[in-house]
């Protein structure tokens, strides 16, 4: 399993890679194996200020449906639209072409709080 | 079978397991004078014959459409119900079907639910149906809440011309939300544009409008999509699903959603109930919208099968994120509308709706013969309109009933005006039966 040395974890198993102020948040290979084909994914509109914690939106497989919580507190600057159509690229590719939001840090200490990606693999394993 | 099935020794059994002496230490908590004391009024035991006999005397206090001529409507139809919908709808394997979860053992149920989904998208040009709802009133309900949801606004702004009942529904639906119900005053008896676009503001989740609407009058929704629809708000129309074979699709104004109530297609009026909510939207909504969805799919072995789908809207996965708590459907009243549509076919829905038309405009023509009596409106309508007169209203039915005919409701039963009253025609009015309305209606007001 990956876990690129780029990115910052939750416990609930989303990933932030944050350059500039922006944090790119999508789900980790743990979470997209766990929940199987993915087939839709309900997503929070450009503009909506999300605090670290909140709902993102709801990421919906073949038997469950889980919320996405955000690692970090911002405004959402950018969706990835290729999902509405192409859902499957969060299991095929979560770390790039699965990318879900894009989010302007309101308070970029709290990027501290989030596990790197050896204490993510150890949290996982 | 007795009606308390526990014996004296199940009830010692069941007070030794909670450890009490006897029943009234049981109640110990309750103070002194709280505790009735004496008998309950309820007689003596009865027979199984005797009962039969005095429920027999009470239903016959109960006066229905067999034995009256009915010009009653407001939401309940008197339409013709050919003898195929309640055979069909009889075979056990319906009537003791529950929700159909399993798959494997439930296509028949799955398939007829289908195929009314399938035939409630062709009566309302919509893209997708849900497996059905309670009735129309709460259709309208989960739609307004869909539409707040979705938008993320929280006003419903509702024409003062859908049914009254129904907005009471709405308001009662969403008293523990945090949304604003507006209604637009409509003065002439059919919404148009213009009622709307003095209300309308940023805000707006939603237009709901019913078509034709509570006082039978048809409504022209020339614009109202266009205007909704420029504040990212959703049109939520409300038909009589017979209409359609005579009128104008609700997807052809643009609505998003469609509801309507679906007793008219083959249920009876039954004392309101069980009854049949219809539901319908556009594609954009098909993880939004509420209530079960029965689609189509295949097996391991190519061969076709039907399912529930889309359950992740559902409560039993998504628990307090479901789109709607209503985890239910009305599959039996939907097999009737299936059974009913099927019946009918395009042809017969539309004569439906003529005779409908012709008779109601038949009965309505004649109405200004009978002195003190006048149409209200002079609107175009579809089966129903409201008549006013000089005379007290609750008498002219009441007079009416002695004759065996339900003349009409007070509008004033609804909060409105006290000398108006709405007739409804439906096909199985004859000419004769009308001709009779007219001139019991004429002898009565003579001794008024």
């Amino acid at each position: 399993m990956d876990f690129p040395k780029d990115l910052l974890f939750t416990e609930d198993h989303e990933y932030a890679r944050i350059v500039d102020g922006v944090a790119t948040i999508g789900v980790s290979e743990y979470a997209q194996e766990q929940l199987g084909d993915i087939t839709y994914l309900e997503l929070p509109q450009v503009g909506d200020k999300i605090s670290k914690g909140d709902s993102l939106g709801v990421i919906e497989a073949v038997k469950a449906a889980s919320d996405i919580y955000s690692p970090v507190s911002g405004e959402i600057i950018e969706i990835n639209s290729d999902l509405e159509s192409n859902p499957e690229l969060v299991n095929q590719d979560c770390y790039g072409k699965g990318w879900i939001v894009k989010l302007r840090l309101s308070d970029s200490s709290e990027a501290s709080s989030l596990m790197n990606a050896d204490a993510y693999k150890a949290h996982v394993e | 079978m007795p009606y308390i099935s526990n014996t004296d020794k199940d009830r010692k059994e069941m007070l030794e397991a909670i450890g009490v002496k006897n029943f009234k230490e049981l109640l110990k908590e309750i103070p002194e004078e709280f505790l009735f004391k004496g008998r309950l009024g309820l007689g003596h035991g009865q027979s199984e014959l005797e009962i039969t006999k005095q429920m027999k005397c009470l239903a016959g206090k109960n006066k229905n459409t067999s034995d009256i001529t009915s010009y009653l409507g407001a939401g309940s139809y008197d339409h013709y119900i050919p003898s195929i919908v309640p055979y069909l709808i009889s075979r056990p394997e319906f009537q003791t079907a529950y929700t159909p979860y399993q798959a494997e053992i439930s296509q028949g149920t799955l398939q007829s639910i289908y195929e009314y989904q399938s035939l409630v998208c062709n009566l309302t040009g919509m893209d997708i149906s849900n497996a059905s709802m309670y009735d129309g009133a709460t259709s309208m309900a989960e739609a307004a809440i869909l539409a707040c949801r979705s938008t993320r606004k929280n006003k419903i702004l509702i024409s003062s011309t859908v049914n009254p009942g129904w907005i009471n529904v709405v308001k009662t639906f969403t008293q523990s939300m945090k949304y604003e119900i507006i209604t637009a005053d409509v003065t002439d008896g059919a919404a148009a544009v213009d009622n709307f676009k003095k209300a309308i503001d940023d805000d707006t989740a939603c237009i709901i409008v019913q078509n034709p609407n509570f006082f039978g009058n048809l409504e022209d929704y020339q614009g109202v999509a266009d205007l909704i629809h420029g504040k990212k708000g959703l049109f939520i129309i409300a038909i009589d699903p017979i209409s359609i074979g005579l009128f104008k699709k609700p997807s052809e104004y643009g609505a998003d959603i469609v509801v309507a109530e679906g007793q008219a297609l083959g249920l009876p009026q039954a004392f309101g109930g069980p009854y049949l909510g219809i539901f319908a939207s556009t594609k954009q909504f098909m993880r939004k919208i509420p209530g079960r969805v029965v689609g189509v799919t295949q097996d391991v072995d190519g061969k076709r099968g039907f399912v529930l789908t889309l359950q992740t809207r559902e409560q039993h996965i998504r628990r307090d994120k479901a789109t709607s708590n209503i985890c239910s459907n009305q599959a039996l009243c939907a097999l009737a509308a299936g059974i009913y549509l099927n019946t009918m076919g395009e042809e017969g829905l539309k004569e439906v709706a003529e005779n409908c038309y012709w008779r109601s405009h038949y009965l309505a023509s004649r109405i200004k013969e009978v002195e003190g009596l006048e149409l209200k409106y002079d609107k175009p309508f579809f089966k129903e309109f409201v008549v006013r007169s000089k005379y007290c209203v609750d008498k002219i039915m009441e007079k009416m009933l002695e004759h065996d005919i339900f003349a009409g409701i007070p509008l004033k039963r609804f909060g409105m005006a006290k000398d108006e009253f709405l007739v409804t025609v439906t096909e199985k009015r004859s000419r004769e039966e009308m001709d009779k309305y007219i001139e019991t209606l004429k002898s009565i007001v003579k001794g008024f």
